[in-house]
Formats: structure tokens, sequence, C-alpha cells
């Protein structure tokens, strides 16, 4: 590649190699941070509507009770695989789509620091998506232990399994790479005058995200490492006749996981605070709490993860003391919601879909971290651990949280990145279809848990039949309302009216000072910020 | 430009770093927690108790039944020799098991303890026991096991009767070789 300078289209003067190929190599040798940004979202938009559609084999068999389309294995391993090509398909590859795209554009920088790595990080991910869907179709099916893997369920299982783990090393290495992309990028290459408190908030949230990732994703994988040694290599980490203890894997693995929820939800608070100040049209109320108090969850989030273990019977000290370091991150998150709320009031507001996106996304995620709270309660998670009151708060956080505000930073940039407005009826058809049909599936499953209904089982009782029933029609609804989403993605992509470079009037930071669409190179000059 | 580069570099060697740390902390966790459960005396099902007190309660009368169970496929016969004995407070007792390879190749496990109910695991003090120590045995062989034990004194007043049950795993790794 080195070897190969073309100096055309007006990129005479640059360092890099910069030779365009066309069609299909052109995405594939791409290092260019909106190539490889746009690769991204694709990616997760596909796995978005794969994981989508296990979805919809889960609520049709839960549409009534007793068995109807699969046997009870095979309903394992459809909530296993939505779990895990949701978390690690759809929205974490989402969010790095985003990062790729607004972290040069937001701090003035040209490109990322590492671009070839760049390449590297998005392309490791098709290959690991493959080997995770391929699981189906091996002897024993797809992973079927649950997304948290949990021993022994996962040292016993066949090879599907193994294809699991497989996947996980490859997009853990992934993440890695493009999370030290990221911090360097964000350390090393902001423009002339941008200090680190003059950050945009969505760069903050990433920066600390990536922090993030760098120390959790590889306690993953030497976890599943260790999955992987006691099934094929008579290791006896987890295994409890040679010494190893299986509640150990839940610590290691929720060592990882409770950072790793915070990891699919700071980049959401970077994106609403981007989206809040640009449609009330005033400045983020309190940049600098909100700061702290991302910093904050953060820390804390290395120090709480024994509450999804409550009840493996560890001791009265130990549970006060995850109970209550638990209730203390509700402490900034709260900051952070009353922020939002403040920076909205006597603002001069307008509803366009992104905004719609982010008001919908501090309501409906405020109600999952209610349930969050709820749950954190040691005797209250005792009763309900396991029940669909779980499945419920977490689909609160991670669909009307992560995924709203996905879909908030779509619409906000979109013009942006294409060049063209995306269409405004289309897209507040998409927002309330999607909140309304979002509620008629989750809120009923609050009710369902508090009542006993256990999670991953795919019969139940009679008297859940209703509620049921209920969720199917939602999530089929809710499901149908993301072609709309899609209807807008390619109308957009392929004309519609022509964006302004400034098509939003609140809207202040640096990206909006490049035209739209923006050019291949960010900023070759970076901008002085004062 | 270069400098750009080159500090670049320095920051992706840190963080690369930071990556290789964690993937070590993670094993670091495990010897980690296996000295939390030791020091907080969860978890220790494969060591001998200590035994303070031994006299004994004659006034009490505690009905001890023995279970015993295989996981998986282990190709073994296994039972104890007596279903339940009646036993006082503070008493030394000997109760034996029996396994037996039914397999035509060694095979290696290890018992695991439980307790009905689950509360009595506290009281129930094993001296010595063969779930301490991994059991190996040659096709067609059999052998006789002991477990020793004393009831603490302790034991709720309203627990008449303790179950002892043992599962033997077999330990070869988890990954069996078909046949």
């Amino acid at each position: 590649m080195e070897a190969t300078h073309a100096h055309d289209h007006g990129h005479g003067h640059d360092e890099h190699a910069h030779h365009h190929p066309s069609g299909i190599m052109r995405w594939v040798q791409t290092t260019n941070h909106k190539d490889i940004g746009t690769l991204y979202l694709i990616f997760s938009l596909t796995m978005f509507f794969i994981g989508g559609i296990l979805a919809f084999g889960i609520r049709a068999e839960l549409f009534q009770p007793g068995l109807q389309y699969w046997d009870p294995e095979f309903f394992n391993s459809l909530t296993t695989m939505h779990g895990l090509i949701m978390v690690f398909g759809a929205i974490m590859p989402a969010f790095v789509g985003f990062a790729n795209w607004q972290i040069p554009m937001m701090i003035g920088a040209p490109d990322m620091a590492f671009a070839r790595m760049n390449n590297w990080s998005f392309w490791l991910l098709p290959p690991a998506a493959i080997l995770l869907i391929t699981s189906f179709f091996v002897p024993g099916g797809a992973p079927a232990a649950g997304w948290t893997i949990y021993a022994p369920l996962s040292t016993q299982m066949g090879p599907g399994m193994d294809l699991g783990i497989f996947a996980l090393h490859i997009m853990g290495a992934s993440s890695i790479m493009g999370s030290i992309n990221i911090v360097t990028t964000i350390l090393n290459m902001r423009a002339p005058g941008m200090t680190l408190m003059k950050m945009p908030l969505f760069i903050w949230t990433w920066l600390i995200t990536a922090y993030l990732l760098i120390a959790v994703m590889p306690v993953l994988a030497g976890a599943i490492t260790m999955i992987l040694t006691d099934r094929h290599f008579g290791t006896n980490f987890f295994n409890a006749a040679g010494g190893g203890d299986p509640v150990m894997f839940q610590h290691i693995f929720w060592f990882f996981g409770h950072p790793e929820v915070y990891i699919m939800i700071l980049p959401a608070f970077g994106i609403v605070s981007q989206v809040i100040p640009a449609f009330a049209r005033k400045p983020l109320f309190g940049y600098g709490s909100m700061v702290y108090a991302t910093s904050s969850i953060a820390i804390l989030s290395f120090i709480v993860w024994a509450h999804h273990m409550f009840t493996t019977g560890m001791p009265a000290a130990g549970q006060l003391f995850f109970m209550f370091a638990t209730l203390l991150i509700a402490v900034p998150t709260g900051v952070k919601v009353f922020n939002w709320i403040a920076t909205m009031w006597k603002g001069s507001m307008t509803f366009e879909t992104p905004m719609l996106f982010a008001v919908g996304f501090i309501f409906v995620f405020s109600m999952g971290g209610f349930t969050g709270l709820i749950l954190a309660i040691t005797p209250v998670d005792i009763q309900l651990q396991d029940t669909y009151y779980v499945v419920a708060h977490f689909h609160y956080v991670l669909v009307a949280g992560s995924l709203f505000a996905i879909f908030s930073g779509t619409y906000f940039w979109l013009p942006k990145w294409t060049g063209h407005m995306y269409d405004e009826t289309l897209g507040k058809w998409h927002f309330w279809l999607s909140l309304i049909f979002f509620n008629i599936t989750f809120f009923p499953m609050h009710f369902l848990g508090l009542a006993g209904m256990p999670r991953r089982i795919p019969d139940y009782a009679m008297q859940f039949a209703d509620f049921n029933m209920l969720a199917t029609i939602g999530a089929f609804g809710f499901g149908l309302a993301q072609l709309l989403f899609v209807w807008g993605l390619v109308k957009c992509a392929r004309g519609g009216e022509k964006a302004p470079d400034k098509p939003w009037e609140g809207a202040d930071t640096l990206e909006w000072t490049l035209s739209s669409p923006p050019p291949y190179h960010s900023f070759e000059t970076p901008p002085v910020v004062k | 430009m270069v400098t750009q580069i080159q500090s670049n570099l320095v920051t992706m060697r840190k963080l690369a770093i930071v990556a290789v740390a964690m993937f070590g902390f993670g094993y670091a966790l495990i010897p980690f927690y296996k000295k939390i459960c030791e020091v907080t005396g969860v978890n220790n099902v494969v060591k001998a108790d200590t035994v303070e007190n031994t006299q004994i309660d004659n006034s009490r009368v505690v009905t001890i039944e023995f279970d015993s169970n295989l996981s998986g496929k282990l190709p073994w016969a296994f039972r104890a020799l007596q279903t339940s004995v009646r036993v006082n407070p503070g008493e030394l007792t000997t109760v034996m098991y029996e396994i037996r390879n039914t397999s035509d190749h060694a095979v290696t496990g290890q018992a695991v303890p439980s307790y009905g109910p689950q509360l009595a695991a506290r009281y129930f003090k094993k001296l010595d026991c063969f779930c301490f120590t991994q059991q190996t045995l040659q096709p067609g062989e059999s052998r006789q096991m002991a477990v020793v034990f004393v009831l603490d004194h302790g034991l709720p007043d309203d627990v008449s009767t303790v179950t002892l049950s043992y599962s033997f795993f077999e330990i070869e790794g988890v990954a069996r070789k078909a046949g």
C-alpha cells in the first residue's frame, strides 16, 4: 500500500497513501475514518436485524403458552444468540462507527491516529460474526448457555460454544484495537486550543468508554480462554470436581460484564449531550459536572459486579457492600439526567427527530434506571433474580437507552454524513412507532417478572398468557417499525434536499464548520479553538 | 508530523501494556478468590475440619442418611454401605462408601459433598473423607472408602435428620473422547 501513492483528486500534498481503488476494494482497503465509520454502522445495522429476527423467534414462541415452534434447547440458543449478537454485533460496533465518523471531525483531526489498524479493527468483525452465526449449523447447535456463558453450562456444550468463544475473542481484539486508536486520537490529535475540558461531551464519553474497554475486554478474553482450556485441555478453572469453582466464572465474567453495560451506555450519554443543547439552543448545563459524573460512573462500575450474583450465597457483608456501591451509581447518573433537563429548561426547543429520540431516551432510560435501583436492593433482587423484571430492566436501558441514542445520533449527523436531509416525516413515524411499540413490548414484562415468570424458558403458566401475547404484538410492531428507519436511511443516502453545512441552528461543535458531506480528510489544516 | 506519529506510538504502547496486564489480571483473580474463600471460610469442601468439642451429648440423637450420585457418564458404581446411622452430637463416627469401575479403562473421579438441610454443612465436621483426594480406579477395580465425622453441638435443635450426599465427577477435563 505504501508504494502506491496516487496523487489525484486534489490530494497532491498529502503525505499518506491515497490511491482510491474502486468497487469493493475501496471498502476492503480503506483506511479513511469516514469509510470505516460507515462500514461499522452498516455492519451493526445488519447484525441488529439478525438479532431482531432471533427476537422474533423468541417472541413467537412466547405468544402462547405451551411449546409451539422450537424445542427448549433451541429456544435457549435463540435467547443466547440474540443477546450476544445485539451486545457485541449491534450496539458496540454502532458506537464505534459513531466514534470513527465523529471523533476526528469533532476534535479537528484529519483522521484517526492509526488508520491501518482502524481498517483491521473493522475487518475482524465480519469473520467473527460469521463464526458466531455458523454455530447454529454445527452438531449441538449454537451457544445456549445465555449471553453470560456461565460455567458449567458453557464447559459442557457442543462445538457451537467453541465457535462462540472464538467469535468473542476476535470481537474483543477488535474492540481493544479500536479503543487504543480512539484514546490515542483523542489524547494526541486535538486541534490547537482544544483542552480536555473544551472537548465536546461525546468525545469525553468515548474517551472514558475506550479506557473501560481496554481495561475489561482482556478480562473477558481471559475468562473465555479459561472456558476453552477447561473444555479441551484438561484444566479445571470452573470444574468443581477438579478443584475449580463455577461461581468464580461469574465473578470474572461480571468484573467484565458490569463495566461492559456502561460501555454500552456512556457513548449514548455523549450523543444525547450533543443533541439536547443543539435543539434547546442553549449550551449544555453543567458541562464540568457531566465530565465528572461520567468518570465517576466508570470508576464505580468496577466495584459493583457482584450485584449480578446476590443469589450465589455470598456473605451478608459482601451483599451490603455491593448493594450500597450500586445504589451510589444513581448519584452521578441522576446528575446527568438533571443536567439534560436543566439544558432544556427555558430553551427555545424544537422537536426534530434527533431531539425526539433524545427526549424519549431521557424518559425511557430513566425508567430503566429506576428499575435498576429496585434490583440493586439485595432482598428484592433475590426475589426478582432471573425473572422477566430483569429482562424488562435491561431492555429499558439497552433498547430505549443505547438504541434510541444511536437513532438520535444517526438522524442528527445523517445530513452531515450524506449531504442530504433525511425525511422528517418518516423519522417522526419511526420515533413514535418505536416508542409506543417498545413500551407495549417491555412494560408488561415488569408485571410478568413481579408475578414470577422466569426468563429463558420457552413455556409459561397460563396466568402469564395475556401479557405475553401483548409483548409479542409489541415486539413485532417494534421490529417492523425499524424498516422505516432503513427506508429513511436509504432515501437519505440516495438523495433528497441538499443539507447546509450546519442544518441545526443550535449545534456548535467543529464538525458543523465542514461542508456537508465533509471532505475525504476532515481537517487538513487544524482549526484553532479559542 | 513525525513527532505526532512517535507520540501516537508511545500512547499505543502504554495502552497495549494495560490491555495485556488486564488479561493477566483476569487470571490473577483466581488465586485471589481462592484466598478470599479460604479467609472467609466459604467453599472449603475438600479440606479436613477441626473439632474442638468432642464431649458426647447423649441427650440428643440425630439421624444421618447417606446418599450417593454419579455425574454424567462416569462409568462407575457408587454406593454407601449403610443407608443411615443414628449419632449423638460430639460422637466420632466412621461410615463406609464403595466405588467400582465398571469400564475397561482407568478413570479418575472426585467426590463433592452436599448436605440437606443446607445449613447442616456448617455443623458436619469431616475429619477424614475420600472426598479430600481424587480417586483413580483401574478397570474393574473396586474400593471401600471411609468418612470420619463428628456432628457439632451447635446443630439447631429442630434438625433431627441430616442427609449427606456425595456426587462423583470425572476429572479429565470436561471434554471426553467418545468411548
